[in-house]
């Protein structure tokens, strides 16, 4: 694997060919925000939060979702910009209108100066960062829990058939939901669908 | 068929057993012309043509659409190319023994200009055919749909021969390049530039794609293309698989384009068996096959990486791209995507020769484009036209203006996520680079035309209605905020916008542009932002003085009569379903402003010699008359006039 140096916020980072610029990042221990990425997990870039501006030679900069750009040499990449922070606190009010009380959303809309009361409250909790549905299909391998619909309708369910043979003893994904939709869409079906079996 | 001498030798037998003086009848059978029952047409001429005798004299055949569906079905009798517009089967028997057998023109079946009340016997003299330039749909009339043979006779896979036969995959790369041939799909990103990235992408297996997903409400021109002509599109994509190196294409089409998917499944088995597909195309040693894939229809599906995804098998959600699908496309291998309508526009590149091509258009924007015209105008239908013709000739001379003495207000063009330009701007050439500049897109050729009575605001509430429903749901910024943008849209439409307002959807529009992962999400916005751009004072009327100045917004009017107009006939008042009119014999008649429910049959039916009924917007209602002030006084009049 060739190596790579790019530039990320002025200092100089070391990285490999095929590693995100996230990654290379990390691996620099500077930190960019994400919601949807997990380490475990392939990149999905849906909740755009993790955008940097990167520069190339020649190029004007440009907004990219780092979880998914690749590292390249000699790039500049610029992780905190007036760009990149209005994306981010658009993106975190837009979220919060959903999830008012997320812990982890709240903390990063301070960071951001994030003012919910520009957008419309409608508590629905999910945030569709799809962090459940993809750990349960690429890393148990059990499509446990899925997105139903599709767009502003899409929701997350869990399978009932198969939630009630494996989540109980699972419950693995559980941690990763930045909301409590996650825990509250559980108890729902479990309350539903497999009473008695509980905890 | 195996060499050029045997598509040549096909033709010329096609061709001889035809004789051009013999009257042939073409129907079309597109779909729009079925829906106005074309089928019962079509059927009725092989009745009369059969019961008559004239089997042996006479073809009849059904053909694709020459784009006027308006005024389907239509009928062309050649070789006098006389024109008939909503063919009735009880016209039938009248056409073939008067038109077909005596050569005598039909008057009641003839296009008549509403503005100057002339006729016109032949298609070509039609203003809305006669000022257009049809390289693509012109030959639909003429063709029908389901017969290789007719595509042939009418010169059809010349171009694949000539490619396949006589030029290397490089030399046909090099005239699609000097063409200048832009996607007519949505981008307008050159054709050739694409081909060329997929032709030295690594890989021994690469792809060629038909997008037919057209998701673009009101937009058909993929639809007459592929169900009309298919065989263009095959000739097309093979083409382009030679030039790319590709043995593999695919066709996807939405399922709810029965006809099309059947024409071209008969097109494919047809060009197999002439040895225009499959193996060793005509000798040459190029294989090429094509597999249909029938899309679900979502209007995203139709963007280049959902599309890829569904082809895959998968659920049609864009896909990130930061390594273009011209290099890693479906399963990961090269893969070239284009629009039905670019596809057909190679063979003739080819057969005739990019500067043939390039004799049409702008600096930038070579060819015809063909737009699907509709909204407020006159004559409503595709239309193929020249590029850098101006929006007013299209509208004016072939769409024929703005019915019912209204003014015209903006064209919107490029499909859902286009934008709207106002009459200021009409002297405007169509071409990809001149729409994006005056804040629309060229988009696959969706063009709606306003009038005076539409609220600009409301057209933006609609689109992004549409788009927040067709959003896949993946990324945030098109998601919620066009969902936000939508929300606050509708606000302002009910009057319950509030300063602040336009600030904040210009920052929401701004996020999802920069922000959002697919290009639907990127251009969401446009049809707000183009619209405040043009009528910025229209947002401002809604939001500061609850006002709506189209009289469109249901919350924003009240229906008036005016007293000194209204002669008391009683027409609103019967016809109120509301019950909200105060009337009674020779009384001014009165909207109860809160039993009306805004319906709008008073203002409707109101007869013109009164026009009693005016709609009110920003202003107060004035208060209702007493009982003594609403007699009409009718003897003083009428002494009057004595
Ligand atoms: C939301 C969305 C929908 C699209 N729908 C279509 C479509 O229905 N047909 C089409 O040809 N292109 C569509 N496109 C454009 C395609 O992504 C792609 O650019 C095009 O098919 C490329 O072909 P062309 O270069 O010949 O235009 C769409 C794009 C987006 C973002
Ligand atoms: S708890 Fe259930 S849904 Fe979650 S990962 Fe485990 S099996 Fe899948
Ligand atoms: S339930 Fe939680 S983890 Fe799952 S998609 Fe919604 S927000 Fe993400
Ligand atoms: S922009 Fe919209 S349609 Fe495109 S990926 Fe994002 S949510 Fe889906
Ligand atoms: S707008 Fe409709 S409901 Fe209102 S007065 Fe007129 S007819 Fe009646
Ligand atoms: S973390 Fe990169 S888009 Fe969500
Ligand atoms: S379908 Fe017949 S004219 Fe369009």
């Amino acid at each position: 694997m060739k190596g790579i140096t790019l530039k990320i916020d002025g200092e100089e980072v070391k990285a490999r060919e095929g590693m995100t610029v996230l990654k290379a990042a990390q691996n620099a221990h500077i930190r960019i925000p994400t919601l949807c990425y997990h380490k475990k997990l392939e990149p999905y870039g849906g909740c755009r939060l993790c955008m940097v501006e990167v520069e190339s030679r020649g190029s004007a900069p440009r907004l990219v979702v780092s979880c998914l750009y690749p590292a390249q040499n000699n790039i500049i990449v610029r992780t905190r910009s007036p760009k990149v922070d209005r994306v981010r606190k658009t993106v975190l009010e837009l979220l919060l209108a959903h999830a008012p009380n997320s812990f982890e959303l709240k903390e990063l809309g301070k960071e951001y100066g994030a003012d919910e009361s520009r957008t419309g409250q409608e508590p629905s909790f999910c945030i569709h960062c799809g962090l459940c549905v993809r750990y349960c299909a690429e890393v148990k391998k059990k499509d446990a829990i899925g997105f139903v619909d599709r767009g502003i309708h899409k929701e997350i369910g869990f399978v009932p058939e198969i939630a009630s043979k494996e989540c109980g003893k699972c419950k693995e994904c559980f941690p990763l939901c930045p909301t409590e939709a996650l825990q509250a869409a559980y108890i729902f079906v479990e309350a539903l669908a497999f009473p008695g079996q509980g905890h | 068929m195996c060499s050029h001498q045997d598509l040549e030798t096909v033709r010329q037998e096609i061709l001889s057993k035809r004789d051009s003086k013999k009257p042939c009848i073409s129907i079309c059978t597109g779909t729009g012309c079925l829906a106005s029952g074309a089928g019962e047409v079509m059927a009725a001429f092989t009745a009369e043509i059969e019961s008559q005798g004239l089997k042996a004299d006479v073809d009849a055949k059904g053909t694709g659409c020459p784009g006027f569906c308006e005024k389907g079905p239509i009928v062309v009798i050649y070789p006098e190319e006389i024109c008939y517009l909503e063919v009735k089967p009880e016209d039938v028997a009248e056409i073939v023994s008067q038109t077909v057998k005596e050569n005598k023109v039909i008057e009641r079946l003839l296009y008549v200009d509403s503005a100057t009340g002339e006729k016109a016997i032949h298609e070509s003299d039609i203003p809305f055919y006669k000022n257009q330039e049809r390289t693509i749909i012109g030959n639909n009339i003429k063709i029908d749909s389901k017969s290789i043979d007719d595509y042939i006779a009418f010169g059809g896979y010349t171009g694949l021969a000539k490619a396949l036969l006589k030029m290397t995959p490089e030399e046909v790369l090099d005239e699609v390049k000097k063409s200048n041939l832009r996607g007519r799909g949505g981008g307008g990103f050159p054709t050739g530039r694409k081909w060329e990235e997929a032709r030295h992408a690594a890989g021994d297996i690469k792809y060629v794609i038909v997008n037919a997903d057209e998701g673009d409400p009101g937009a058909f021109m993929d639809r007459a293309v592929l169900e009309g002509n298919p065989h263009s599109v095959l000739e097309g994509l093979t083409i382009g698989a030679y030039a790319v190196g590709s043995h593999e294409g695919f066709l996807y089409v939405r399922n709810e384009y029965p006809l099309a998917i059947e024409n071209v499944l008969i097109a494919i088995e047809k060009a197999e068996e002439y040895g225009l597909l499959g193996k060793n195309i005509l000798g040459s040693g190029f294989d090429f096959s094509v597999k249909v894939h029938r899309g679900a229809g979502a209007f995203v599906c139709g963007e280049s990486s959902a599309l890829m995804t569904a082809l895959e098998g998968k659920a049609g959600e864009p896909r990130p791209k930061y390594v273009h699908t011209v290099v890693k496309g479906v399963w990961d291998r090269p893969s070239v995507l284009n629009n039905v309508e670019t596809w057909a526009n190679v063979p003739p590149i080819i057969e005739k020769g990019s500067d043939w091509f390039t004799r049409y258009g702008t600096e930038k924007s070579k060819g015809t484009k063909i737009f699907s015209l509709v909204g407020k105008i006159t004559n409503t239908g595709l239309v193929e036209v020249p590029m850098g013709i101006t929006l007013n000739d299209i509208i004016y001379k072939i769409g024929g203006g703005i019915p019912d003495g209204k003014k015209f207000k903006a064209v919107q063009t490029g499909g859902p996520s286009g934008g709207c330009i106002p009459e200021r701007l009409l002297d405007l050439q169509v071409g990809f680079d001149e729409l994006t500049k005056a804040g629309s897109m060229m988009g696959s050729g969706g063009m709606i035309v306003l009038d005076e009575d539409t609220c600009m605001v409301d057209v933006a509430r609609y689109f992004l209605e549409f788009l927040t429903d067709e959003s896949c749901g993946k990324c945030v910024p098109c998601r919620e905020g066009i969902r936000q943008m939508l929300k606050i849209l509708t606000k302002i439409t009910k009057g319950k916008g509030k300063p602040g307002d336009i600030e904040l959807l210009q920052e929401l529009a701004e996020v999802a542009s920069e922000a959002a992962l697919c290009a639907l999400g990127r251009s969401a916005a446009n049809p707000f932002l183009s619209t405040l751009q043009y009528f910025r004072d229209e947002y401002e009327a809604h939001i500061n003085e609850k006002r709506c100045p189209a009289l469109a917004c249901k919350e924003l009017i009240n229906y008036y009569i005016e007293p000194e107009k209204c002669k008391a006939c009683t027409t609103c008042a019967r016809k109120c379903p509301a019950d909200a009119i105060i009337g009674g014999k020779n009384l001014i008649h009165m909207v109860d402003q809160d039993k009306c429910t805004k319906c709008g049959t008073c203002f409707e039916v109101c007869p013109d010699r009164f026009a009693a009924v005016t709609k009110l917007s920003g202003v107060p209602v004035p208060a209702n008359l007493s009982e003594d002030q609403r007699v009409i006084v009718r003897e003083v009049r009428e002494a009057k006039a004595s």
